[in-house]
């Protein structure tokens, strides 16, 4: 027997047991419209890819992590810089998250302007609903994994979500901590989650997703006018596969090029920027400056600090419950009729809003505008034309303003915290008497600074404030005359006679 | 994914099963049950291990915060306790920190590092007298009390007592709005 026959009876003898052959003509080779082999129809396989990334990564981390709130950090240090290539895994296994949520994103949004969620593909929207929550679960549970303290207050902000719950939301405190306290029990709650709960049930319900499109089909490449109707969709997508059917193997070209390039990205970004922390240590009375999350949840922190005071409910709970219960109506709300995007305007301002919306408070979050600038009082000194030419007054003023880090929170000339506004030009929009009544009392969002300033404190800070103002803009007249107060008597040509200049 | 039937590939023929057979019947029925006592029994530990967190609810304890005489009158000042319920693995997170305001003699105030909109630790500022959230902008007066920002309310408030010039704070839960020190 020639060494081609022997190894074709050994090939013969799996397939009598495997029925590989079989298993092929079912998956690889089911038929697929031609359409399909897009670029547009890349980011599902993409996204498999990168959970597949993460799941290799992370059971190797998984070998020198240590989930406990008391060695966490330290482990992850030594992954930095005493294992070997230990930074580069991690580095894959953070951007690997990232690009996962970016690509499934994509992948979203093109099915939805596709219109692939209509009859008979519902079921299939609905379990990659399920599995975009895990997903993000996943993103949230992996940045507590850091446990610095970012992922430390990231779980007290979990907790005091969780505080607002009417009723049982201290139970539901407790159940999410493993106790009373943020420690060691919180963190191993949120490993189990994120290395056995989440992508357990990730990969079931990615078997469920890749039935259902063996099942029911790849959605084909929608052409404006061809109307989706229960009654006949069955027949015409037979029709498809008849006239233009192709085995799925011959469509996937595009994304075995889009899946090696997702992967040199992810290696390239985790080479050149490298792993994401661990930042501060998680040691509570290191009063940090800041905690955000990651880029996924940096929309909802922002929206945390720009929605009305008191929106919190809605924003927790109502919209949340409001958005997962339209995910998972929508392919019943819109069942048949047009597929294509060019014919349903409504999918496409849902889109424009959605990325808007977050981009625009993703930005925000960056630049994180409303919290204080917590070193700008001892750190950042006002510049000296800014007190240039000014009288001993304003002078102290300007002392008082530093002093009484009035900084953390207005910037002049740009620098400063932008929790309030910025004071370079305030003495053209606020007298006098209307800057000693902001100081004082406060209001519209500034604390009263009445019992904190004596009377001559706010004196001089408020002349320092009049002569913020460009040199050839007068500074804000009263409307209504020339008011005097009582007390002070003032050349009356200049109401704000420390100003002009 | 794969095939819809897993036994397709043979094509076996096989005769008509009965169900309703009676004894095979009586053993499924028998079999069923055994299950469903074993269930319960394999399913009541963990759910009750799971939800012993909320079952048994660990009280507050008095935490000593060392000698009043290490906060001057008239300051405000960070004490750093220990949870009493720590264990080894909690390593630096058994450290719970609280601002701890001396009027004068005895009298204390002790605000949880907590801020009520959202839980970020507040930082006290002595000269502005504020305490100022990095987080989302909440401000606090020097009385704890709502100043600006978002918080729903002031910031909490330990328990406390002062017993032979030594300041103990009732402490050992995370306080939240659902439960306010």
């Amino acid at each position: 027997m020639s060494t081609m026959s022997t190894l074709k009876n050994v090939a013969l003898w799996f397939e009598r047991r495997l029925h590989i052959v079989k298993l092929w003509e079912q998956t690889a080779g089911h038929p697929v419209p031609k359409s399909t082999g897009s670029w547009f129809y890349t980011f599902g396989s993409m996204t498999l890819t990168c959970f597949v990334i993460q799941i290799v990564t992370g059971t190797f981390l998984a070998m020198s992590y240590v989930p406990s709130a008391a060695e966490a950090y330290h482990s992850l240090e030594i992954l930095n810089y005493t294992e070997p290539l230990g930074w580069v895994l991690r580095g894959m296994h953070y951007w690997g998250s990232t690009m996962m949520v970016i690509v499934m994103v994509c992948h979203m949004t093109q099915v939805f302007l596709w219109g692939a969620y209509k009859y008979p593909r519902e079921l299939t929207w609905m379990s990659g609903i399920v599995l975009m929550f895990l997903t993000l679960g996943l993103a949230f549970s992996g940045q507590v994994m850091r446990f610095d303290s970012d992922a430390y207050w990231g779980v007290g902000i979990g907790a005091a979500v969780a505080g607002r719950i009417p009723v049982i939301g201290d139970a539901v405190v407790h159940l999410l901590l493993g106790g009373p306290i943020i420690g060691t029990d919180a963190l191993s709650r949120f490993f189990a989650l994120h290395v056995f709960i989440l992508p357990g049930s990730l990969l079931a319900f990615v078997s469920v997703h890749l039935r259902l499109v063996l099942g029911k089909g790849i959605n084909e490449q929608p052409k404006p006018g061809v109307l989706v109707k229960r009654a006949t969709y069955e027949q015409h997508y037979h029709g498809i596969i008849k006239r233009e059917g192709v085995p799925f193997a011959a469509v996937i070209n595009k994304d075995v090029v889009a899946n090696g390039i997702l992967l040199l990205v992810i290696v390239a970004l985790a080479l050149f920027i490298g792993p994401k922390g661990p930042g501060i240590p998680a040691d509570p009375p290191l009063v940090i400056p800041e905690a955000k999350p990651d880029y996924p949840f940096l929309w909802l922190f922002a929206a945390a600090a720009l929605l009305p005071n008191g929106s919190e409910v809605f924003l927790f709970f109502i919209f949340p419950t409001i958005a997962t219960l339209f995910l998972f109506a929508l392919p019943f709300i819109t069942n048949e009729g047009e597929k294509h995007w060019s014919r349903r305007p409504i999918a496409i301002a849902i889109v424009v809003l959605s990325y808007l919306g977050v981009g625009m408070l993703t930005y925000e979050a960056i630049t994180g505008p409303w919290s204080p600038h917590m070193e700008a009082w001892s750190g950042l000194p006002i510049k000296a034309e800014y007190v240039k030419g000014r009288t001993p007054l304003e002078l102290q003023g300007a002392v008082v303003f530093q002093d009484k880090q009035c900084r953390n929170c207005h910037s002049i000339a740009g620098e400063g915290g932008h929790r309030g506004p910025d004071l370079t030009r305030v003495a053209t929009r606020m007298t006098n008497p209307q800057l000693v009544r902001q100081v004082i009392q406060g209001g519209g969002n500034m604390p009263a600074y009445g019992s904190n300033l004596s009377p001559e404190e706010t004196r001089a800070l408020v002349a320092y404030l009049c002569s913020l103002h460009p040199p050839n803009v007068p500074p804000a007249r009263e409307a209504v005359g020339v008011l005097k107060p009582i007390s002070e008597s003032q050349p009356s040509v200049t109401p704000n006679a420390q100003v002009s200049r | 994914m794969a095939s819809s039937d897993p036994n397709e590939g043979s094509a076996h023929e096989m005769p008509k099963y009965d169900y309703r057979a009676t004894r095979r019947d009586f053993l499924l029925k028998l079999g069923a049950g055994i299950n469903a006592i074993a269930a319960a029994l394999v399913g009541i530990p963990i759910i009750g291990y799971f939800i012993s967190a909320i079952v048994q609810k660990k009280p507050r304890t008095w935490v000593s915060l060392g000698s009043i005489d290490q906060f001057p009158e008239e300051t405000t000042r960070m004490a750093v306790f220990m949870n009493p319920y720590r264990t080894q693995a909690d390593g630096d997170t058994a450290h719970i920190p609280c601002w701890v305001k001396r009027a004068h003699g005895d009298d204390f105030t002790i605000f949880a590092i907590n801020c009520t909109h959202l839980g970020c630790p507040v930082r006290w500022f002595e000269q502005s007298k504020l305490f100022l959230c990095p987080c989302h902008g909440g401000a606090f007066y020097e009385d704890g009390s709502h100043a600006a920002g978002p918080p729903p309310r002031g910031l909490y408030h330990y328990e406390h007592k002062v017993e032979k010039g030594e300041l103990l704070v009732k402490a050992g839960v995370l306080p939240t709005l659902a439960d306010p020190v």
